[in-house]
């Protein structure tokens, strides 16, 4: 018969390949599915508050994540974000006691740079394995920052208000309290989606994550793009820290560590190829406020601390399975 | 000999490292003896089980991020077993432990194998389970250990016929390192199993077409290293009494002390010795840096100095290998 001949392609079909044209859908669904087991469980949840401290929960989070994001693209990974940030914010909190701001800002960015820089050249000009690298960068400014604690024991250590009203505050705007932590994610959100989609640098990096040789015959000066992704990404984690201490408001020596591997795992959740040269930033801000909503979900269950750490490790690894039968379905 | 030294030339390198440093220790604290080094043994013990389970799965071309965590969880369902246990129980827990270290590594394996995702993410995500399920057993350090387990790493071996003063440089905690160790790595060297271990590391691909069953060694990678991180918790519950939920250093250490081994990172090179003597020269820098009265907060940096270091160090040889 005709009709035979112009079968549409099967339902579910379609769906399956729209969802693999857009990688960014069924993230947002899962995203929206949470939303709604956490609103049938606690009826009421899911308000303007929850989802202004949702967004501010996410936030350092995203950023860290973002920094996992671009040296992920190279193949690379960025383990030393958590000990960066810790430090800058330890620092800031304790230097702004008898110091000028600027002065007390520009302390907390050094370690970042200082990290970022010797990360780089590890990587970059040394070839040592980027896990490797950062995770002994990390060992070294943890016992830095231990040595450093003794000396400003003394003097104490504040949040400076700046920073609080940045991390904690909401403005409302038309009738909904905005975070003002906002104010610093949305142009560096859109400056990393920029940097990575439409200049030179950006294009550097997928071309390095994915074939390293060809961009190296291709003239690319190898080192060069590492030590400056490198650099880049640990001072968005000194930035983070800032935001942080902001937002905890208790500087300690293992304030940002937690927020590591789930960092790692945001960026993985959210699509980005740990090997190098696939992915991109907005997944992984969908991905980070995921986690962030599922921290939440597991909280409200009232489960036991260990079985919501199962949960967690299971939910996380179930994702991604899923994201990459979905993605690698064309 | 020149072709022994080209391929064992790292570990031997090791080897002099560790000699000097023993040197070092002697001219530092003249009264370091045999007791000393006892301890060191203890200490080192489950460092090194630690990272003869990273060791496996490098090899394999892998890594295992959740080798603490499986420590953790073994170290705390052996103490909370064994507590007010008899002692002939533990006859049974040993065995128990260890076949749940194989078979939650071969989970590991088996969910990288049917999932396809990366193996760093699966082994980060089993970290978080691992590390829940110690919780759920033990929410706070304790439990028990039965008295021969803790005696078995106590005090040396005395061989007949040797002076005093040569067994007393023979610690238990040595020997049982080196008998576990040996009895897995030795037979699985010279196997079909362990050929294939080499092979998917160094080229999957290559593997796959001589006909090694890659999927079925992968799990076994990784179902070995949960046996080797198994032990590892056995010896942390053997020298502390105790379980703690709370995962050690041991992740880091590991990775370390596998890189300083002369292992690389991308799969199919070095073996287990080098790793192992790698350990000993970590722990004693450490030992050193105490009896200097140096501030321990410094000793991690100049630690992590020395990783660095000697992981810049290698990479740089091999570049200079290449060109």
């Amino acid at each position: 018969m005709s009709t035979s001949a112009i079968t549409p392609v099967p339902f579910g079909r379609r769906i399956k390949r729209f969802m693999a044209d857009r990688p960014l859908v069924p993230l947002i669904i899962l995203l929206v599915i949470l939303v709604v087991i956490l609103q049938i469980l606690r009826p009421g949840i899911v308000n303007e508050r929850w989802i202004a401290n949702t967004i501010k929960f996410a936030i350092p989070l995203a950023i860290l994540a973002g920094c996992q994001t671009m040296t992920m693209l190279t193949g690379g990974i960025d383990l030393s974000v958590g000990t960066v940030a810790t430090m800058s914010a330890f620092i800031m909190a304790t230097q702004i006691v008898n110091q000028d701001p600027a002065i007390a800002f520009l302390l907390a960015m050094m370690p970042a740079v200082l990290i970022g820089l010797v990360n780089g050249i590890g990587v970059g000009v040394f070839r040592v394995h980027p896990l490797i690298m950062t995770l002994g960068t990390s060992l070294i400014g943890t016992g830095c920052l231990q040595v450093y604690q003794r000396t400003v024991i003394a003097s104490g250590a504040k949040i400076p208000d700046f920073l609080a009203w940045l991390g904690t505050g909401v403005t409302p705007i038309v009738g909904f309290a905005f975070p003002n932590a906002l104010l610093l994610f949305v142009p560096l959100a859109a400056l990393i989606v920029f940097t990575l989609a439409r200049t030179g640098f950006g294009r550097l990096l997928y071309a390095v994550g994915d074939n390293e040789r060809a961009t190296r015959l291709s003239g690319v000066q190898y080192w060069q793009v590492i030590t400056a992704l490198y650099v880049t990404s640990s001072v968005l984690a000194g930035i983070t820290g800032l935001l942080y201490i902001g937002l905890i408001k208790a500087p300690s020596l293992s304030l940002a560590e937690p927020l590591v591997l789930p960092s790692v795992a945001a960026a993985v959740i959210g699509g980005t190829s740990i090997f190098g040269g696939r992915g991109g930033y907005t997944g992984t801000i969908i991905g980070a406020l995921i986690l962030t909503v599922l921290t939440t979900l597991l909280t409200i269950l009232q489960m036991p601390e260990g079985a919501r750490r199962i949960l967690f490790g299971l939910i996380v690894l179930f994702v991604t399975a899923a994201y990459l039968r979905i993605v690698e379905e064309r | 000999m020149s072709h022994f030294l080209r391929r064992q030339g790292w570990v031997v390198g090791l080897f002099a490292l560790l000699i000097v440093l023993f040197i070092a220790t002697r001219i530092i604290q003249p009264g370091y003896g045999s007791g000393d080094f006892g301890s060191l043994a203890r200490a080192v013990l489950p460092y090194a089980f630690a990272v003869a389970a990273q060791t496996v799965v490098v090899i394999a071309g892998g890594i295992d991020l959740s080798v603490a965590a499986m420590m953790a969880l073994t170290s705390v369902t052996a103490a909370s077993m064994m507590a007010g246990a008899s002692e002939e129980y533990a006859l049974f827990v040993v065995p128990f432990v260890l076949a749940m270290g194989f078979v939650l590594g071969a989970l590991n394996g088996l969910l990288i194998v049917v999932t396809r995702v990366p193996d760093i993410v699966v082994t980060l995500a089993m970290l978080f389970v691992l590390q829940g399920a110690a919780l759920l057993v033990l929410d706070a350090p304790g439990g028990g250990a039965a008295e021969w387990l803790k005696a078995l790493i106590s005090g040396t071996v005395p061989i007949p016929g040797l002076p005093d003063a040569v067994d007393a440089w023979l610690p238990k905690a040595l020997l049982v390192l080196i008998v576990c160790l040996c009895v897995i790595w030795i037979p699985l060297r010279r196997s079909r199993l362990g050929l294939s271990i080499y092979a998917i590391g160094s080229s999957e691909l290559a593997a796959f077409r001589s006909g090694v069953p890659v999927k079925r060694t992968r799990i076994i990678a990784y179902a070995l290293s949960g046996l080797f991180a198994a032990f590892g918790g056995l010896a942390l519950t053997m020298s502390t009494g105790i379980g703690a939920p709370i995962p050690g250093p041991y992740l880091l250490a590991s990775v370390a002390a596998v890189v300083l081994g002369g292992v690389a990172l991308g799969g199919g090179k070095g073996g287990l010795l080098g790793p192992i003597v790698a350990v000993f020269v970590l722990r004693l820098v450490r030992t050193d840096l105490t009896l200097l009265a140096i501030d321990p907060n410094v000793t991690a940096i100049i630690e992590g100095l020395i990783m660095v270091a000697v992981v810049m160090f290698g990479a740089f040889i091999t570049m200079r290998g290449r060109q």
